[in-house]
């Protein structure tokens, strides 16, 4: 069946479109913005091809110089520093270079918004790229200028010969018909593509502009209200659609009584499965939405109940397992030394640990734009990755990829595979059988209920302690659902809702990880294990990737049972990690923030006051420590909190974050951009947890889904950023974060001597453990 | 559907629309402002904040057909004459955005805030924004520059700022 043309297939499966009340055309109101229509799909190719440095840079006359950059930033600020890049290597005023990111028909497959890699990764090409091009320049200006390459200078874009300031040019006089230059492609696509000219890019030590507080170009929009957001974006004719969920997750129509919303003014559409309402304007559609009556095929509730959820992980049978941190190839593992080691350890310690389902939760659900022609399609989105968005979207409509043209929109902020692409398939699945462009905004209740989870999961930590106090065995099994049951890019309408109630089978790809930090403890195995899907098909605690994509959960195990085997061996738990670890990285911000902290080593759990007076002063007070290194990020944070022994109230209220991503680029966004690790890392270890009984989520506004506000963000971080200029620049979107969980988790035991774990740590878990 | 007046950054704006319909899709939907924000509908999180006479009113709850007669402050008119609002001007100085998304409540709710009373202490501000989401984390960019705004008001408003830290 996927052999045929979407339209084709429709005609043949007899789609179901029910006329309603007559869909007027929608009144264009003031402020309307020109946007890119299916008709003009084709005029709008660029070539993309890598290999060549027109894909990468452009100057016009006046010498303004556009980047095209196949990432996007979700709010770190990641375009500023590819600006910062792009103008030292070419010596132009960094205002000069602005940064198109993000449109499939501009920008070349980067691979999108994936793993903290804009930096670290996307940023290599556009460097390497943009000193081929001032090599090109250079190499036209000693032409015109008839002058030795040598004696040639460049500022701001106007080339000169040294000491004869009157023989010049400028960029925008020499770049003619472009570059026309070749560059060296390593024939990848996505975070791996890179390319390189013949130039010497420069050396760190000479930068003027990377590495400087150049301020965010996105901020004056986003403050004064003129950024086009995605939910801004308004085609002409355009109709506004809203989709209708099942009570019960697995239910599917049964019947619709269209006369519950006559009158509306709106028209039911029916794909399969999919169920919408659309009409011209979207308070129409909302209203249509609420109103219209549908029943519901009688289905066996699909889920446990939510107090049985961890005794399901432990169950449940292994659908895949693995012993690699993050992605890669199968690596053997055996569990039997290290489980043997234990055992005959004079001292043993176990715990296991719970982690929650938890919701991307963006700040706005899922919108997306799309104008389906005959043959080509538009579509608007606030995507992570719209390279892959645009080849499952085209799957979906039975068109070749390159006649969909997928641009990128700033969105509510995304950190991972969150509902950021579902208003966009569906969208298009509308726009394509009405033949008129379609605006698709979810309701909240979607957003937190509908979208993509991360994986609950049960923590498996054991260890064996020596008489010296060493280390003698270890084991790390991490078991839950899967972080691919929805694949970490929309390349297929399998992974989205409306593919799977349409004619897409969800695939069944697992992965899950270990932490990767470079502890050498001996007889050690670490290994995952995931298990199958609650449900199978377009399920609301289907799961996937959020922030790290599964760190965060590994970490809060990993880095609390570390805190946990100090304790009970009566070592202090800085001391212990650095007795084991190899990275001389991780050495260093370890021992950079035990500094900046002025962290007092601890012994034996009895020599800690705090521990000494747990339960009986009105708020008590603790220190924990944590490490974390991925994506070229290596981070040690301590937390110090405060509990409140009466209310259980669990206050983060300082940090010191010890941070070492190599060079850094921009050290005011670098700042935000770890605060907002830290922040959004208090959230989910103390708030955030899915709510869902038999027949569905529960937890579907912010009132069933608190996050962090600001009474109890902490009062300071202090961030200490060891600035490596000679290392190549790391990732900072996501080591932060994972370190956050275990340093609140330990910093509680500090204060109380309590061990939270199960995550996130409410207050009402504080307080039940403190009466306990 | 009815036709309506409103007040609209001190400008009197038409709109035709089911009494019943949030203000929220009048801003957004037939005037195109780009401030206010759809993100619950509920009035839980704030993206969709406007100050209707004086107070921060989140525009998701509240009927087309109240806000008629009110005087409608939004972010997209919040700036005077090109230039920004103090509370703009500490945003940006402290770049107290990540996705920007919920910055329109920030701000808003901010303006309303320190209008009424700039002269606020650290920990006074931290509670008065309660109820605001930020799904970003961006909170501590935010809480300094409230504090920023609230010190260039107080001194705006003539005598010295009483600023207290918590």
């Amino acid at each position: 069946m996927k052999a045929l043309g979407r339209r084709e297939f429709l005609q043949r499966s007899g789609v179901l479109l029910v006329a309603g009340g007559g869909v007027s055309l929608l009144h264009l109101p003031q402020g309307f913005a020109q946007q890119a229509s299916a008709s003009t799909v084709a005029a709008a190719v660029r070539d993309l091809t890598p290999a060549q440095l027109d894909t990468w840079l452009t100057i016009d006359t006046v010498g303004a110089v556009t980047a095209y950059f196949g990432k996007m930033d979700m709010g770190q600020g990641v375009d500023t520093a590819i600006a910062q890049i792009v103008a030292e290597e070419l010596d132009v005023a960094v205002d000069r270079v602005s940064v198109v990111m993000g449109d499939t028909h501009r920008t070349p497959n980067q691979g999108g918004a994936s793993g903290s890699s804009a930096c670290r990764q996307g940023a290599v090409a556009l460097r390497n790229a943009a000193a081929e091009a001032r090599r090109v320049l250079l190499e036209r200006a000693a032409v015109a200028l008839n002058a030795a390459p040598a004696l040639l200078a460049v500022s701001d874009g106007r080339v000169s010969v040294s000491g004869e300031p009157s023989r010049s040019s400028t960029y925008g006089q020499l770049i003619a018909e472009g570059f026309r230059t070749p560059l060296q492609w390593n024939r990848q696509y996505g975070n791996g593509l890179t390319v390189r000219g013949t130039a010497q890019v420069k050396s760190p030590a000479a930068y003027k502009v990377v590495g400087t507080a150049v301020p965010r170009k996105d901020i004056a929009g986003k403050v004064l209200a003129t950024t086009e957001y995605c939910v801004h974006v308004r085609l002409p004719d355009m109709l506004h659609a809203r989709v209708i969920r099942p009570p019960v997750a697995s239910a599917v129509p049964a019947s619709i009584d269209e006369s519950s919303i006559a009158g509306i003014g709106a028209q039911v559409l029916r794909d399969g499965d999919f169920l919408a309402v659309v009409a011209a304007t979207e308070w129409q559609a909302i209203r249509a939405a609420r109103e219209l009556k549908v029943s519901w095929s009688d289905a066996a509730a699909p889920f446990p109940p939510q107090a049985a959820l961890f005794e399901h992980i432990r169950k449940a049978p292994v659908a895949a397992d693995n012993a690699v941190a993050n992605f890669g190839a199968r690596q053997p593992y055996d569990p039997a030394p290290a489980l043997a080691a234990i055992a005959a350890a004079p001292l043993r310690i176990e715990a296991e640990y719970e982690v929650a389902f938890q919701s991307h939760a963006r700040m706005a659900p899922s919108i997306g734009v799309a104008d389906v022609g005959e043959r080509s399609a538009v579509i608007y989105a606030d995507t992570q990755k719209p390279h892959d968005t645009r080849n499952g979207i085209a799957k979906l409509l039975g068109l070749p990829p390159d006649q969909v043209r997928v641009i990128w929109k700033p969105g509510a902020g995304s950190y991972g595979r969150s509902d950021s692409d579902e208003a966009a398939f569906e969208a298009a699945l509308i726009s394509q059988q009405l033949g008129k462009p379609v605006r698709v905004q979810w309701m909240r209740h979607e957003g937190h209920g509908w979208d993509p989870k991360a994986p609950a999961a049960v923590l498996t930590c054991k260890a064996g302690v020596a008489a010296d106090g060493g280390i003698a065995g270890w084991f790390f099994r991490a078991r839950g659902f899967s972080g691919w049951d929805v694949y970490f890019n929309a390349g297929d309408p399998k992974d989205t809702l409306v593919g799977q109630l349409t004619d897409w089978p969800k695939g069944d790809q697992h992965n899950f990880g270990v932490p990767g930090e470079s502890y050498e403890f001996p007889n050690s195995v670490k290994y995952w294990e995931t298990i199958p899907a609650l449900l199978n098909r377009a399920s609301p605690l289907r799961t996937s990737h959020m922030r790290a994509p599964q760190e965060l959960q590994l970490h809060f195990a990993h880095e609390s049972f570390i805190d946990e085997v100090a304790a009970a061996a009566g070592v202090d738990p800085i001391a212990l990690r650095l007795k084991y670890l190899k990275e001389p990285r991780e050495r260093a911000v370890l021992e950079a923030v035990a500094k900046a902290s002025q962290w007092k080593p601890r012994g034996a759990r009895a020599d800690r006051p705090a521990a000494a007076t747990g339960g009986r002063a009105a708020v008590l007070r603790g220190r924990g420590v944590s490490l974390n290194s991925g994506f070229g990020g290596y981070v040690a944070t301590v937390c110090e909190v405060e509990v409140d022994a009466r209310s259980g109230r669990i206050w983060p209220r300082r940090f010191w974050v010890a941070h070492d991503c190599g060079i850094v680029l921009n050290p005011r966004s670098l700042r935000t951009t770890i605060e907002g690790n830290i922040v959004q890392g208090c959230s989910r270890a103390l708030f955030e947890e899915v709510r869902f009984d038999e027949r569905n989520v529960t937890s579907v506004d912010w009132v069933g889904y608190p996050i962090l506000e600001t009474p109890d963000a902490p009062e300071h971080i202090d961030i200490v950023t060891i600035d490596r200029r000679d290392q190549p620049a790391g990732g900072a979107g996501e080591p932060a974060h994972v370190t956050v969980p275990a340093a609140i988790a330990n910093a509680i035991f500090d204060a109380t001597g309590i061990r939270l774990r199960s995550m996130p740590m409410t207050a009402k878990r504080m307080r039940e453990a403190l009466q306990a | 559907m009815a036709q309506f007046t409103l007040s609209v950054d001190g400008k009197s704006r038409q709109v035709e629309a089911d009494p019943q319909m949030p203000l929220l899709y009048a801003l957004r939907g037939e005037l195109a402002l780009k401030g206010p924000k759809f993100g619950c509908g509920l009035a839980q999180c704030g993206a969709c904040t406007v100050i209707v006479n004086g107070s921060a009113t989140r525009s998701c709850v509240l009927p087309v057909s109240a806000a008629v007669g009110a005087n409608i402050r939004t972010l997209d008119g919040l700036a005077a004459n090109g230039k920004p609002h103090p509370v703009q001007q500490a945003f940006i100085e402290e770049e107290a955005a990540q996705c920007g998304y919920c910055t329109n409540g920030w701000i808003m709710t901010v303006v309303a805030m320190l209008e009424r009373n700039p002269r606020l202490s650290d920990e006074q501000i931290r509670q008065q924004l309660a109820g605001l989401k930020c799904r970003c984390g961006s909170h501590m960019a935010i809480l300094r520059a409230a504090r920023r705004a609230a010190d260039a008001m107080a001194a705006g408003a003539g005598g010295a700022s009483k600023r207290r830290r918590a």
